[in-house]
């Protein structure tokens, strides 16, 4: 049975004299994955930014399984299980792949001052948790020969796919991924298309993305919200988008 | 060689207009008037010196600085070597005091407690990545919280303690709260701006700090209980008789090093320890970047805060320590200066680096002791050294090699 996890009504947002984003609507359902898509300036960061928190929308409603979240700032709303990834990978560089995993636990770990300070056994109980749990996600992701690297010296397509680890340790209920496909050879396109139907089916987590290569888009998201210059012009299946004049138009412009 | 010469030329030049106010154009006095008097020969003296070193020394000095860089490297400490050298350090300090005298043992003190403020401060500059410039002022708080709790409620020393480091812990939780949404560079104008206003309120509290005469007369920590003094007040018993010894001031000297020790160690074990944990790699998280902090949920004003309050609270121990050996506290003892010395330690040592911090404390405070009779230098050449570190080695004398959880396959 899915049910609506994320609604969005009359989403607006201006900087100065600029509408960034004008009246957008959607939902994520709990098992689904939703692309916005949309020419370059269309405003879909933009929302991803105003639905993260990172922005206080102008105007507007951002239900997150009942709970509005508009307003809350981001690291409220990473706790109420919506986290996501950057255009441009934000990795803590210079901490290893391991630390980056273990950063992100932060919230489910023993994190008391005195308890660490002596050691105590909770404290090296929650420790090994943290570490078997970021184990289980560089094995998952292929990526635990790198473990002890620092995160930046990592191949641009590891990066990536750290981020959605570093993303998933935290048990998100949705995940937000924010062209996630930008720089990664077709292989790898072809590998993170299979990643997100494989996280979506494992770990019962809706995906919220943001991408530019059609392909995948196509491929994995089961609705598709297109939008231009801040509006959304259609949203709906792929099929029924790819065969709207709207978005060819859109795309390509006028005849 | 051409262009050497042409930017010698330059340079010259340039001397000479900076120079010639100050030499070419000598105010002197005579009776009633005042005239002006160059001194040309000075200036061209000073032009030349410049010529001469940017146009034959300079070259040869980058010449073979350049060739000898690939041989020529300081150590990056790895754990292995940062474990040995803190345990060659330890082992040196705890034999220190029995084989050197009054003077090097007074010294090794003052070190000790640079070491500690260096230590606390490194927590928050080094680690968190925050630029606190009133680091002196959680200093002077917790020396003075010991000074007024003694004056007006005659606490002793061991009692104060805690008190001193809770009461600065509270000044930076409380100043932190709405500063440290800030960043960079006006994190460090707010801070220095507290830094004063607490010296200030020191000054100007007249009828409880005693202004700028301060607090005198505090006493010595105690051991047991039992005064180290020549002579107890009233029904107690001194240390000396207590152990059947002569009175020596030496003794109360060297109480006061280990003590320094024990306060100093403790640091070191805890700032250790500390970023070896959870909030410690959060702080290297949000130094990192706060946004992506932000984004996995972990709330940045949290853990600078717990960085900042653990930084004031070392320096709050500190004050005490160092209020309880002076036996006497002013405001004169907590500028700006002191704040820069003690950011200064943590940068020469490379920030994040504790063997670096112990080593660049024991550096400044040594070198204005062993070179009293350029005094007057001290600032000048204190200056030169921080530019030269800039130049060549920016991240310090033993910079850090993070000490990292690692993933055994």
């Amino acid at each position: 049975m899915s049910k609506v996890l994320l609604q969005v009504s009359e989403l607006s947002m201006r900087f100065g004299g600029l509408l960034a984003v004008d009246g957008v609507e959607f939902d994520v359902k709990t098992d689904e994955v939703f692309a916005i898509i949309g020419p370059n300036g269309a405003g879909k960061t933009t929302v991803f930014n105003c639905v993260g928190g990172f922005y206080k929308p102008t105007s507007g409603i951002i239900i997150m399984d009942g709970k509005p979240i508009h307003g809350m700032p981001s690291h409220k709303v990473a706790r109420e299980g919506l986290v996501r990834t950057f255009q441009n990978v934000r990795l803590f560089k210079n901490l290893t792949v391991l630390e980056n995993l273990l950063v992100a636990q932060h919230q489910n770990i023993n994190t008391n001052l005195f308890s660490g300070l002596l050691k105590t056994p909770a404290f090296r109980h929650s420790e090994e948790e943290a570490l078997e749990n970021a184990a289980r996600w560089l094995d998952f992701m292929d990526i635990r020969e790198y473990a002890n690297r620092e995160a930046g010296n990592l191949a641009y397509g590891h990066q990536r796919r750290l981020e959605i680890a570093r993303c998933m340790i935290t048990r998100p209920r949705l995940l937000m991924l924010d062209e996630p496909a930008a720089g990664l050879n077709p292989q790898e396109k072809r590998d993170l298309q299979q990643l997100i139907d494989q996280l979506r089916r494992e770990f019962d987590v809706a995906v919220l993305l943001i991408e530019h290569d059609m392909s995948l888009v196509m491929g994995v998201s089961d609705r598709i919200m297109v939008m231009e210059h801040g509006k959304p012009i259609t949203t709906g299946v792929p099929e029924a988008v790819q065969a709207d004049p709207r978005v060819i138009k859109a795309y390509l412009g006028e005849e | 060689m051409i262009s050497n010469i042409k930017n010698a030329f330059i340079a010259a030049l340039m001397a000479g207009v900076i120079i010639t106010p100050i030499y070419g154009l000598q105010i002197v006095r005579s009776g009633m008037e005042t005239h002006i008097e160059p001194e040309w020969d000075l200036v061209l003296i000073g032009m030349g010196i410049v010529f001469v070193f940017q146009a034959f020394i300079r070259p040869t000095v980058v010449h073979l600085l350049g060739k000898r860089s690939g041989s020529f490297q300081m150590p990056v400490l790895n754990d292995k070597a940062r474990r040995g050298s803190i345990l060659l350090l330890i082992a040196i300090a705890l034999i220190w005091p029995f084989f050197m005298g009054r003077a090097e043992v007074d010294i090794a003190t003052l070190v000790l407690i640079y070491v500690m403020l260096g230590l606390g401060l490194n927590i928050v500059v080094g680690f968190a990545g925050l630029l606190d410039l009133g680091f002196v002022g959680f200093y002077a708080v917790g020396a003075y919280t010991y000074a007024l709790l003694y004056h007006w409620a005659g606490w002793g020393f061991w009692g104060a303690l805690p008190m001193a480091g809770l009461m600065a812990g509270i000044f930076g939780y409380l100043l932190g709260f709405p500063v440290l949404r800030l960043r960079g560079d006006y994190l460090a104008i707010v801070t220095l701006g507290f830094g004063e206003i607490i010296r200030l309120l020191l000054i100007n509290l007249y009828d409880y700090t005693g202004g700028p005469d301060g607090i005198s007369g505090i006493p010595k920590p105690t051991v047991f209980g039992m005064p180290m003094a020549r002579r107890a007040p009233e029904g107690q018993t001194t240390f000396h008789d207590f152990m059947g010894w002569q009175f020596d001031n030496m003794d109360v000297i060297i109480y006061l090093y280990l003590m320094a020790l024990a306060l100093a160690l403790i640091t070191l074990f805890v700032s250790n320890r500390v970023i070896r944990m959870p909030v410690g790699r959060a702080w290297e998280a949000l130094r990192e970047d706060e946004i992506a902090c932000r984004s996995l949920g972990l709330n940045p004003t949290n853990i600078k805060l717990s960085a900042f309050t653990m930084g004031a609270v070392f320096a709050g121990f500190g004050g005490a320590f160092f209020a309880a050996r002076q036996g006497l506290v002013n405001p004169e003892s907590f500028t700006f200066l002191e704040s820069a010395l003690i950011l200064a330690i943590v940068v020469l040592g490379g920030m994040g680096s504790q063997v670096g911090v112990i080593l660049a404390a024991i550096i400044l405070t040594v070198l204005p002791e062993v070179a009293r009779e350029f005094a007057e230098y001290r600032m000048m050449i204190f200056g030169l050294v921080m530019v030269l570190m800039m130049m060549w080695r920016p991240q310090g004398l033993l910079p850090m090699k993070r000490p990292q959880v690692e993933l055994k396959s």
